[in-house]
């Protein structure tokens, strides 16, 4: 007599899916949906800051003008309309025609998700090295480990990716005979760090890379969320070539469109569009006309602005609960925008392990190991401040800390250190 | 009332550590009772429930809450308050089932069989010194052992200890779920479940199933990532064996004073003996948990089983 495993197909999956399980901290998660749990685990955008009534008019129309190409295929790069949107909104960051910039080098993408995947699929064979900074987008990572990649993490300060620590990994990486194919950074209010890298450090990161060869890959979700700043120019607007740009709506007008793009150099394009052609055939039309539609026809810098003023409450919200609750030896970045701080608990903790007892505790944050290749991170937890209220903000900092004074107690009466 | 006109709440969610599980296993009985012909609908236990049993109650309500609500005799309370008859076992011997160390006390006063234990919450490892107690407890229970929070399931915060260093870890890991561990002595043999099923002719114990974990342990993973581990349905035991795990799970259901139904955990050691573990009173129903496994070993339909417990739990209410 045999028995079950419930699966079939075991033997038949690929190699890149072997590790894939149920996951105990994922299942804790499914609690954070519940409205008596304050999740500052999340990064969705409070979109219901947006007109609502006024999107949905625009909706509306755009599907009574022009529901006929609205509703149908388009071409594999993308809307050329909406490509011209795209980089009058990269202008913004100084990505202009000054830099080489120009609607036939975008490519629009599914959100910045696919852009990484095309980018990934162009460029990663197994066993590539890819260096990112540490910690480092989930989201990113999940795309890397996919294609098999080994994301070699480089170290952060409080001032972003440190350049003595990445020309320190090139040598490393040159010594081991590791190939490395590109840089994956998001230089402005980076997720999960809630760092920025200064004007001067974005010099000296681009001319390492360029001595070296190495591809930036710029990531740039959060870039025009700042609080206290003009924008800072985005790494592309610094060079011709060299950099792998990608930006997203998600941030500035709505996730659920679900539209980001790539901008990239002429030979790559031609292949993002291919990779792309092969796995969606063609971005939504029906999502693009509606970005181009809101970007053209609706007060989008003022909303934008409005975005920022929301965001900054809350950032302004949960720094000072972090101040006035947390206990001592814990730190935490402050971040000048974007949606998130990273902290570091006192010696000793585990945020993977503390996960149960905050959701006893009603609130949910990210451990740090999620945004580690290599397990680390476990001192390290991610806040988001972007979705709850500043009130229910407080209250989870507040919940957040009792949860680590129980867990420091516990774990001085066994003496147990994580 | 015929059964096939019967309007089922199935509860499922809460805010437990095992709302995921909870949320799959009433995805999979909201659609075995569709397809047994009932009219099903699936709700979360929180703030719109209490409204709607009062106002329009549902004939029978089916729980597949796992974790505290659920399985520790309140929600169960609060439908015999509303006098909506539901499926499962009475908020008294819930409550009695969901509390580990009181369960095992229970078997032990009607002489049967579970591993010797202590019971000891945080506070007491912290007022009487963690290093001595743990010490006194490896002395008197011996190793390897088992421990995991009194209360709550899916192997959350369960640690096998097999060296004496590795219990404070195991302590803090039980003690990240709940205030108080339950650390009973380890038994070294073969996982078994047995399904309790009683449609209104006394409890009957369906085929054992035996679980294989590729790596040893039945923990989270182990549990619902299919694949991963190996069941055997009905378990590779003896004859022998087979009737005295089925007749000690029954003993079981009856000590607890369970009904309708229950799945009994225990472990089949080297010698034959099976020692139980515990009693659940709501047992998951997922994909890949072991009481579907069970009643499709019996050559039973799940859809049909549950809907015949649902004609008994308005019968009895009737």
């Amino acid at each position: 007599m045999t028995g079950t495993t419930l699966d079939d197909y075991t033997d038949r999956y690929a190699q890149r899916v072997k590790g894939m399980t149920a996951s105990e901290i994922r299942a804790l998660f499914a609690v954070a949906s519940r409205p008596e749990v304050v999740s500052l685990a999340g990064g969705s955008p409070f979109v219901s800051a947006l007109p609502l009534d006024a999107v949905g008019e625009m909706l509306g129309e755009l599907i009574a003008r022009n529901g006929a190409s609205a509703l149908q295929y388009c071409i594999g790069q993308g809307d050329p309309a909406l490509r011209e949107v795209i980089c009058e909104i990269m202008a913004l960051e100084g990505i202009d025609a000054r830099c080489g910039a120009s609607p036939d080098d975008v490519v629009v993408t599914t959100g910045a998700q696919q852009a990484l995947d095309l980018v990934a699929r162009v460029f990663l064979d197994p066993g590539d090295v890819v260096l990112a900074e540490g910690p480092s987008y989930v989201g990113a990572l999940g795309v890397f480990q996919a294609a098999q990649a080994d994301v070699v993490h480089v170290p952060m300060d409080d001032l972003g990716l440190i350049p003595a620590a990445l020309s320190a990994a090139l040598e490393d990486m040159a010594k081991a005979g590791r190939r490395v194919k590109f840089l994956y950074t998001v230089p402005t209010y980076h997720n999960p760090g809630g760092v920025t890298l200064p004007n001067e450090r974005r010099d000296e990161i681009i001319e390492i890379c360029a001595r070296a060869g190495l591809l930036i890959l710029e990531d740039n979700p959060y870039g025009l969320l700042g609080f206290d700043t003009e924008p800072l120019p985005a790494l592309r607007s610094r060079v011709r070539e060299g950099i792998i740009y990608l930006g997203t709506f998600s941030k500035t007008f709505a996730s659920g469109v679900r539209v980001g793009w790539i901008l990239a150099p002429h030979a790559v394009r031609d292949k993002l569009v291919m990779a792309s052609e092969a796995q969606i055939l063609c971005p939504s039309m029906l999502s693009q006309s509606a970005v181009t539609t809101y970007f053209t026809t609706m007060p989008w810098q003022e909303q934008l602005k409005k975005f920022q003023g929301v965001y900054a409450e809350r950032r302004d919200a949960v720094l000072s609960a972090l101040d006035d609750f947390m206990p001592a030896g814990t730190q935490w970045t402050k971040p000048a925008g974007g949606f998130y701080v990273w902290l570091t608990l006192p010696e000793g903790l585990d945020s993977k392990a503390m996960v149960p007892r905050a959701i006893n505790n009603r609130v949910a944050y990210v451990p740090g190991t999620g945004f580690y290749a290599d397990g680390t991170g476990r001192q390290n937890l991610r806040l988001s401040y972007c979705f709850p209220p500043p009130e229910r903000i407080r209250e989870g900092v507040r919940r957040l800390a009792t949860t680590i004074e129980e867990e420091q107690a516990l774990r001085a009466t066994f003496g147990v250190a994580s | 009332m015929t059964m096939s006109f019967a309007h089922v709440l199935v509860l499922a969610g809460g805010l437990s550590y095992e709302r995921d599980v909870s949320l799959r296993s009433g995805r999979r009985v909201l659609d075995a009772l569709r397809l047994a012909g009932l009219d099903a609908e699936q709700r979360d236990a929180d703030v719109t429930l209490l409204p709607l049993l009062t106002s329009t109650p549902p004939d029978a309500v089916l729980i597949s809450l796992h974790g505290a609500t659920g399985e520790d005799g309140a929600l169960r309370g609060v439908l015999e308050l509303t006098g909506v008859p539901y499926v499962g076992p009475d908020a008294r011997a819930a409550r009695l089932a969901w509390d580990k160390p009181t369960a095992k006390a229970v078997l032990r006063d009607n002489h049967l069989p579970t591993p010797d234990w202590i019971t000891l919450p945080q506070e007491t490892f912290s007022e009487l010194g963690a290093g001595a107690l743990m010490t006194e407890i490896i002395e008197r229970l011996g190793l390897p052992l088992m421990v995991k929070p009194t209360q709550g399931g899916s192997g959350l915060g369960a640690h096998v200890v097999r060296e004496a260093s590795e219990l404070p870890a195991a302590m803090v890991g039980c003690f990240a779920y709940g205030g108080t561990a339950l650390i009973e002595r380890f038994v070294t043999g073969t996982d078994i479940a047995v399904t309790v099923l009683d449609l209104g002719d006394g409890p009957v114990a369906l085929p054992a199933v035996e679980i294989v974990p590729a790596n040893g342990v039945y923990d989270y993973t182990a549990r619902y990532t299919a694949g991963v581990t190996t069941w055997h349905a009905p378990a590779r035991l003896s004859e022998e064996v087979t009737a005295k795990v089925a007749e000690i799970a029954v003993a079981t259901y009856k000590a607890l004073g369970l009904r309708d139904l229950s799945r009994v955990d225990l472990i089949v050691d080297a010698g034959g003996d099976a020692h139980i573990l515990e009693a659940n009173v709501s047992p998951g129903l997922t994909e890949t948990s072991l009481v579907p496994m069970a009643i499709e070993a019996a050559g039973l339909d799940f859809g049909e089983v549950l809907g015949k417990l649902v004609q008994v739990a308005i019968d009895r209410k009737s």
